[in-house]
């Protein structure tokens, strides 16, 4: 097992100021596994994601992602190199899409490491050298690869901005995709989305997974994704993990139901009520 | 009048209420600006009071509102022209008028300036037909239909622009090769034509970093006069020919642009633009101060003028051991020559911009550029650089303009720092903005628009302003994000230009 590991985080804390948002949390992710991070509004969800993936530099604590080339230590590296290499990819919460780009740019965008290389800095491109025609010709097949598996296709040279809210959402993970990621981080993918596109999310992520061996970490409200395709899920609650394990276990955990609803209360509630709770805890 | 309004929305107290409204707005603004007026008489200053101005600018008022609201209620179209024509009019002997003022107390005016001769007579009377006409035909009834037709007709205008772009750059740069066969004699016709092209490349080089980019660069014209004193330092102290200097110019530009850059740009918005204001007034600042180096206030002049490639020289007295250019070509010496050849100079310099500028936007960085125009924490999430992209802008954007200074330098003969104060950064970033950011040709109309139509009605003197304050006002009405604003995308993959304009049109 313990070479199947991707992500390992060590006794991150995070404060700002005398907030403490992460304290002390530590948790694993593996290869080839969805990892789903749950948790209410405020305990610290994409805070992690953002100590992941640079944008916040842990007050303490290790971040050490195992790529194919050897460990990596993420909280001393730079923001902007994070993803690159087989590094993070990330989405966000709310869509950060290139709006007044098309959907073929965003994606080009998202491989400019690798094209940068290949112009020779612009120099070369400059003058449509060899290489990087190739470069680019290969860049745009792994954005055809990626729009016809996200069922973009069609759009291709829209305006992102212009695509409906559920087709952006799917174009985020898709350019998050085309920076050729070991770890991807969902931060709240399903949110806003029908039932049916979520399904439609289940399946994307899934062959994610499995089909390009790539490591999901999802921040998700939406049970009906978590207890489907995780793998592993963990609960936040003030900044500390309360449960960790597969989604069954977690999902009868007394400290994970507490977090969500609060003390039970059970003579107070309706019966029925009371029942529903217990029997179906994706209700809510 | 009242049974006009019976059956419309508005009826005659409330028009009466609104007339009154704007006659009061109008009373308001041009009490102060048109009916008081100093006058040096020899007992002093005095003030003396122009009560026709302002009746004149309060009945426009209301009679142009007037037109408006019979235009809103859909009265008589002849009606509406009638108006619309009289509050011109009216603005017209205002302005008459105004001109008039100091001999006004000789003999009272009423519109006689245009009527003082046969010739006055036929301009005045087609002017009017003019207002009159265009009056008559810009009411249209407004159905439904014909706000479709004139949308139908801007579409099918963009259409035709945006899957033409290149069709019509190739025919814009023939037409500026051309120009000096047709104006070849016409010394201020090159001179004009050579500082609009000097803007056109300003503009193009600004386009990069605000437009591109979406850095707010105040301060640009710092790294233009980097370059004039750059070529004119090194020529003066050095005695290096134009040619040699050029790139040096062009690479000092970008080494200042680095060395700005490096500390500013992680500010964004409108702290980047104070920054780089500050930047820019900092460069002038030392150029008047550095005495020594620069000649301060008094600039540096007799800057030497480029040879033809090292191959002749353009002077009518040609130095020992070196061959004049009419001698070179079998012509004999005319002293257009010379401008003729910086004014292609100045072409081919500002080709090689847009050149670059159009290339270096389907490479990966100018990828980059917009993007981090677009959302900045998105770019660092897919592992770019902020820091380096934005700073490749800068610097690329602070070189061309480095090369146009070495060029104004060689051009002018004389530099001081009068001619790079923060005016010229804000017409520079102002024609971006007017040709639409991130537009190649918008930048040319826009320079054309800015620099050379205040150049070609030098005769109208002060109203160059009020026409240009009033046209600035026209396209915040009608075209607020510039003249040309479509970015058209760097790559398609299964749609024409043309499939992809057509489409975001329906």
């Amino acid at each position: 097992m313990t070479d199947n590991k991707l992500l390992e985080v060590e006794h991150l804390t995070m404060r700002f100021g005398g907030l403490v948002a992460i304290d002390d949390l530590s948790f694993m992710a593996n290869k080839r596994e969805i990892t789903a991070i749950i948790g209410p509004n405020g305990a610290g969800k994409t805070t992690v994601f953002n100590c992941l993936t640079g944008f916040y530099v842990p007050t303490e604590g290790r971040l050490t992602l195992h790529a194919d080339d050897g460990p990596r230590l993420l909280e001393r590296t730079e923001g902007f190199r994070i993803p690159r290499n087989k590094g993070v990819a990330r989405t966000f919460q709310n869509i950060r899409l290139f709006t007044g780009m098309t959907v073929l740019e965003n994606l080009i965008v998202a491989q400019h490491n690798r094209l940068m290389e290949a112009s020779a800095f612009s120099l070369a491109g400059l003058f449509n050298l060899g290489r990087y025609a190739k470069a680019e010709s290969e860049a745009i097949e792994t954005a055809k690869f990626w729009l016809n598996k996200v069922g973009l296709y069609e759009q291709a040279d829209w305006h992102a901005g212009n695509l409906p809210y559920g087709s952006q959402r799917r174009l985020e993970i898709a350019r998050a995709m085309c920076t050729d990621p070991s770890l991807l981080c969902l931060d709240e993918p399903a949110a806003g989305l029908n039932p049916r596109e979520s399904a439609e999310l289940n399946v994307l992520l899934q062959s994610i997974r499995d089909d390009q061996g790539v490591g999901c970490l999802l921040i998700e409200h939406d049970m009906s994704v978590v207890m489907q395709i995780s793998d592993h899920v963990i609960v936040l609650d003030y900044g500390k993990k309360i449960a960790d394990g597969d989604p069954d276990a977690v999902k009868n955990d007394p400290a994970v139901i507490r977090a969500y609803l609060g003390e039970e209360e059970d003579d107070e509630l309706p019966p029925e009520v009371a029942a529903d709770l217990h029997l179906d805890p994706n209700a809510h | 009048m009242a049974s006009a309004f019976a059956s419309s929305r508005t009826n005659g107290p409330e028009v009466v209420k609104e007339l009154a409204f704007f006659a009061v707005i109008a009373l308001m603004m041009s009490v102060m600006i048109l009916g008081v007026e100093t006058v040096d008489r020899p007992t002093g200053l005095e003030l003396a009071v122009r009560w026709d101005l302002v009746l004149l600018a309060i009945g426009s008022t209301v009679v142009g509102r007037l037109g408006l609201i019979f235009r809103r209620e859909n009265i008589s179209r002849l009606g509406q022209a009638i108006l619309i024509t009289v509050s011109a009019v009216a603005v017209f002997e205002m302005f008459v008028r105004f001109r008039d003022m100091d001999d006004r107390w000789a003999s009272p005016v009423f519109l006689d300036m245009a009527f003082s001769s046969v010739v006055s007579v036929i301009v005045s009377i087609a002017f009017l037909a003019i207002i009159f006409a265009a009056a008559y035909f810009s009411m249209k009834d407004k159905t439904a239909v014909e706000v479709d037709e004139s949308a139908k007709l801007s579409s099918k205008i963009q259409l035709m622009y945006r899957s033409n772009t290149k069709k019509i750059g190739l025919i814009g740069i023939i037409f500026f090769i051309i120009f000096p066969f047709i104006f070849g004699e016409d010394r201020s016709a090159i001179d004009l034509a050579t500082l609009v092209m000097i803007y056109i490349m300003l503009g193009w080089g600004l386009n990069i970093v605000v437009g591109l980019a979406g850095l707010l660069d105040l301060g640009y014209v710092a790294f233009y006069a980097v370059g004039a004193y750059s070529y004119a330092l090194l020529s003066q102290n050095f005695d290096l020919s134009f040619w040699l200097c050029l790139p040096l110019a062009g690479i000092f530009a970008a080494s200042f642009g680095i060395v700005l850059g490096f500390p500013v740009l992680r500010l964004r918005g409108d702290y980047l633009a104070i920054v780089t204001l500050g930047f820019g007034e900092i460069i002038r600042v030392v150029l008047i101060n550095w005495y020594d180096l620069t000649g301060g206030p008094d600039g540096i002049s007799s800057i030497e003028r480029p040879s033809f490639f090292g191959m002749a020289e353009f002077s009518r007295r040609v130095p020992e051991g070196s061959i004049g250019f009419g001698e070179l070509f079998g012509m004999d010496y005319s002293s257009m020559h010379r401008l003729i050849f910086l004014y292609y100079l100045i072409l081919a310099l500002a080709l090689v911009t847009n050149f670059v500028t159009m290339r270096l936007r389907k490479l990966p960085i100018g990828r980059a550029w917009e993007a981090l125009r677009e959302d900045e924490i998105a770019c660092r999430s897919l592992g770019i650089n902020p820091t380096n992209t934005k700073l490749s802008a800068f610097a690329i954007g602070a070189m061309f303009g480095g090369f146009a200074g070495a060029f104004f330098a060689t051009r002018q003969g004389f530099i001081s720092p009068e001619s790079f104060t923060f005016l010229e950064s804000a017409v520079i970033l102002a024609i971006v903005v007017l040709g639409g950011m991130g537009s190649q040709i918008g930048v040319v109309l826009a320079a054309i628009v800015m620099i050379g139509f205040p150049e070609m009605f030098r005769e109208l003197a002060e109203y160059r302003m009020l026409i240009f304050g009033a046209g600035i006002v026209a396209i915040m009405l009608w075209r607020p994000r510039g003249l040309l604003s479509f970015r058209d995308p760097t790559i398609l993959l299964n749609m024409s230009q043309k499939e992809k304009v057509a489409g975001e049109m329906k």
